[in-house]
């Protein structure tokens, strides 16, 4: 029987309280044996890690795979490609698709077609509204029980509030969470970036943070009305995060994610008007970048989500006020989130908790995110210390839209393992 | 100099400079002198995608008197239209080698969206709601003709701020020169950190008549936003922030007033500040014609041209 001996790394595994030298054995794709010092004599095969930190494969609960429809941004494969090489083993897909992601057929078309590819898990998150419209509720249910892992109307959230509370109540009843993209889009409409003294200093049309604020308030208010699970999607302000720590603290079913790019830059990156620093919500300020990293260290964000949004360079090769919003992320997650354990502001067990172990949780998947015996063999090696400049001719996806590329990064994946399988190899 | 985007571009020293070479420039041109060779063997593109009539045939008799080949080109005409993206238009455009390219566009950094991709200048003649630069030198010119300097003179611009390239390049030009600069207008017009522009808010009429040595008005752009959510009425507007007579005489005895045009009578201002002495709209077009004359020459790198041929 083909067996994978995992030998010498420092295994950092939160959902078992793991931290340290162990080796990890892998038979029929699952993990069987993790402990100190097991023989080579045991595994067919055997990868030596001495000097690099193994961990559960991370879980991305956010991205834009574009697959139907927008093949020419992203396809399941090319996204699976470019997951896997950021070590992410696990990826939620939004459903902005075309057709939109709002029945039984295109979920079971997206799942099927990442078991083709077979290079990490795709779980689709089902639209809230047909056609992503806010009009009539989806068929929640089927794509549940097509393997849809959350719902989510991504890009807004239904504005109808009677609507929303149904879909939470069912949502609920359903044992899903809702993601929400939390935005009061008549606050925020026609904006390009984050309001602001640079906005005022360029005359861009800003989206003040409050529309951030205001969205994020009235989602936890309807998840405490219903008692539904919700997830807060790519928090960017601070107003957002204190009204997120206050329902925790009130018990509200509230979780939240952070993206790399939303702790990592401020607004000053659309200065010289780069339209790959164009997102939504946008970059903000010095102080809402600080409390982005408080909140994580603080746990009152739970989860880092990369929110990997592919363009072409022809969709952004465009006037500012132009051009689409979102940036590729799968493959800078890793390394701009060291940075947090570099600054001191979270632990490397912390990290591989907000990007492995409570995105598993967050939609109830019990056999990843974690090491354990009898756990799927999905697994994340990095060398948290290689430095290296992230090129164009690295990037797997179709699209090369991030503000990162050219620039020197630190920490890079080395290998991925997929159900027992390596699925990526840095050469 | 090799393009001109922002008033952030031009320094002090550089501004003397098109100043003095525009007193000039207006004197020959009020001997009748009105064709010279400086710019013979350039080519200059008038490249808009916004309508404009002042600034583009400024820029072009600009041109024309300094006998540069010049090329209009206005965006319902060109392939825009058909799909070509901003900056393959631009690229196309450069293989015809102009000079200089006058880019008139509705998005804010259209010229910065484009500059690295051509060879040819890029004067900025106004990106959305961001700058417009040759208005600021313009109207700074204007002034100084007037009050022989702006060092330690109290501005305040007046109208719907938070669109407004002009504002924004007066402001960031007035400042360099030692001017301080106010804003007033109706709230929801006004940016929220005015600081950002280095300027102050004054919170009524009396207080711009008060301290204003000079009064710039802009033109309430109606067509830009949803206007009836921004200010209720024209006629409300102009009962409260409109000039007229009585705010007129309300200001200090010598006070100048500007307007960038074109403008709305009966809105932000009537006949009565029109037809004032104090109020220099009609110079400042005389003045936009010079400058643009200076501009031109000094991208081409034909300043020296300029000097030679005006004397």
């Amino acid at each position: 029987m083909a067996s994978l001996l995992i030998k010498g790394g420092r295994v950092v595994d939160p959902s078992q309280g793991v931290d340290g030298q162990y080796d990890i054995l892998i038979e029929n794709g699952r993990v069987v044996k993790i402990e100190k010092n097991i023989s080579e004599t045991e595994a067919t095969e055997v990868l030596d890690v001495d000097g690099l930190i193994v961990s559960p494969g991370f879980i991305d609960l956010h991205s834009h795979l574009r697959d139907p429809g927008q093949e020419w941004k992203e396809d399941i494969e090319t996204g699976s490609q470019a997951a896997v090489a950021g070590g992410i083993t696990s990826v939620c897909c939004m459903a902005n698709t075309d057709p939109v992601n709002d029945n039984p057929a295109i979920t079971k078309y997206i799942i099927e077609k990442a078991e083709k590819v077979g290079l990490c898990d795709v779980f689709p998150v089902g639209a809230i509204t047909k056609g992503l419209k806010g009009e009539e509720l989806a068929e929640i249910g089927l794509m549940v029980k097509a393997g849809a892992v959350a719902i989510s109307d991504d890009g807004e959230t239904p504005k109808d509030a009677k609507l929303l509370r149904n879909a939470m109540d069912y949502a609920r009843s359903l044992g899903i969470p809702v993601f929400c993209h939390s935005e009061d889009k008549s606050l925020s409409a026609g904006g390009h970036m984050n309001e602001g003294f640079l906005s005022n200093y360029l005359g861009v049309p800003g989206m003040p943070a409050e529309a951030e604020d205001i969205g994020t308030m009235r989602d936890i208010l309807i998840a405490k009305l219903t008692g539904a699970h919700v997830h807060i999607c790519h928090v960017s302000s601070k107003g957002a995060l204190e009204i997120i720590k206050r329902a925790k603290e009130e018990g509200v079913r509230v979780t939240c994610e952070i993206t790399p790019h939303h702790f990592t830059l401020t607004e000053d990156a659309v200065r010289s008007f780069d339209t790959n620093a164009k997102m939504c919500p946008p970059l903000r300020t010095e102080e809402d970048v600080k409390m982005c990293k408080e909140a994580l260290k603080t746990g009152i964000a739970d989860v880092i989500a990369t929110d990997h949004a592919p363009h072409t360079v022809d969709e952004k090769m465009v006037e500012f006020c132009q051009a689409p919003f979102g940036i590729i992320g799968f493959q800078t997650m890793l390394p701009l989130s060291l940075n947090l354990v570099r600054e001191g502001y979270i632990s490397l067990f912390q990290l591989i908790e907000k990007i492995s172990t409570v995105p598993a949780r967050v939609i109830n998947k019990k056999d990843i995110g974690t090491l354990r015996r009898g756990a799927r063999a999905n697994i994340a090696i990095f060398d948290p210390d290689e430095e290296y400049v992230f090129t164009k001719e690295m990037i797997k996806s179709k699209s090369y839209n991030s503000p990162f590329l050219n620039e020197k990064l630190k920490g890079k994946v080395k290998f991925t393992i997929y159900n027992g399988k390596i699925v990526y190899k840095d050469v | 100099m090799k393009h001109l985007i922002s008033a952030e571009d031009i320094s002090k020293e550089r501004f003397q400079e098109i100043y003095r070479l525009s007193q000039q420039v207006k004197e020959a041109l009020r001997e009748d002198r009105k064709k010279f060779t400086v710019l013979r063997g350039k080519c200059v593109v008038n490249l808009f995608f916004e309508p404009s009539t002042r600034t583009r045939s400024s820029f072009e008799k600009a041109g024309k008197f300094l006998s540069a080949d010049v090329i209009n080109i206005t965006a319902s005409a060109s392939s825009v239209k058909k799909g070509e993206s901003l900056i393959d238009t631009l690229k196309n455009l450069d293989m015809m080698h102009p000079d200089v390219v006058v880019l008139r566009h509705p998005c804010e950094g259209a010229p910065y969206t484009v500059k690295n991709y051509i060879n040819a200048s890029i004067v900025n003649a106004g990106d959305g709601c961001h700058q417009h630069p040759t208005q600021a030198l313009l109207d700074a010119v204007t002034l100084i003709e007037h009050m022989g300097s702006l060092e330690g003179k109290k501005v305040t611009i007046m109208g719907d701020i938070s669109h407004s390239r002009v504002a924004r390049s007066d402001a960031i030009l007035f400042r360099k020169l030692g001017a301080e600069v106010f804003i007033y207008g109706p709230s929801p017009m006004m940016p929220r950190f005015p600081e950002a522009l280095g300027v102050k808010k004054l919170s009524s009429f009396e207080e711009v008549a008060e301290i204003s040595d000079v009064v710039v008005l802009l033109r309430i752009q109606l067509e830009r936003q949803s206007a009836k959510k921004v200010f209720p009425s024209l006629r409300e507007y102009a009962e409260l922030f409109g000039m007229n007579r009585k705010k007129l005489e309300m200001l200090k005895a010598r006070t100048i007033i500007l307007h960038p045009g074109p403008f709305n009578r009966g809105v932000e201002l009537n006949n009565d500040i029109v037809t004032s002495s104090r109020s220099l709209i009609f110079q400042q077009v005389e003045t936009g014609l010079a400058v643009r004359m200076v501009v031109l020459s000094l991208l081409c790198g034909r300043l020296e041209k300029l000097k030679e041929e005006i004397a």
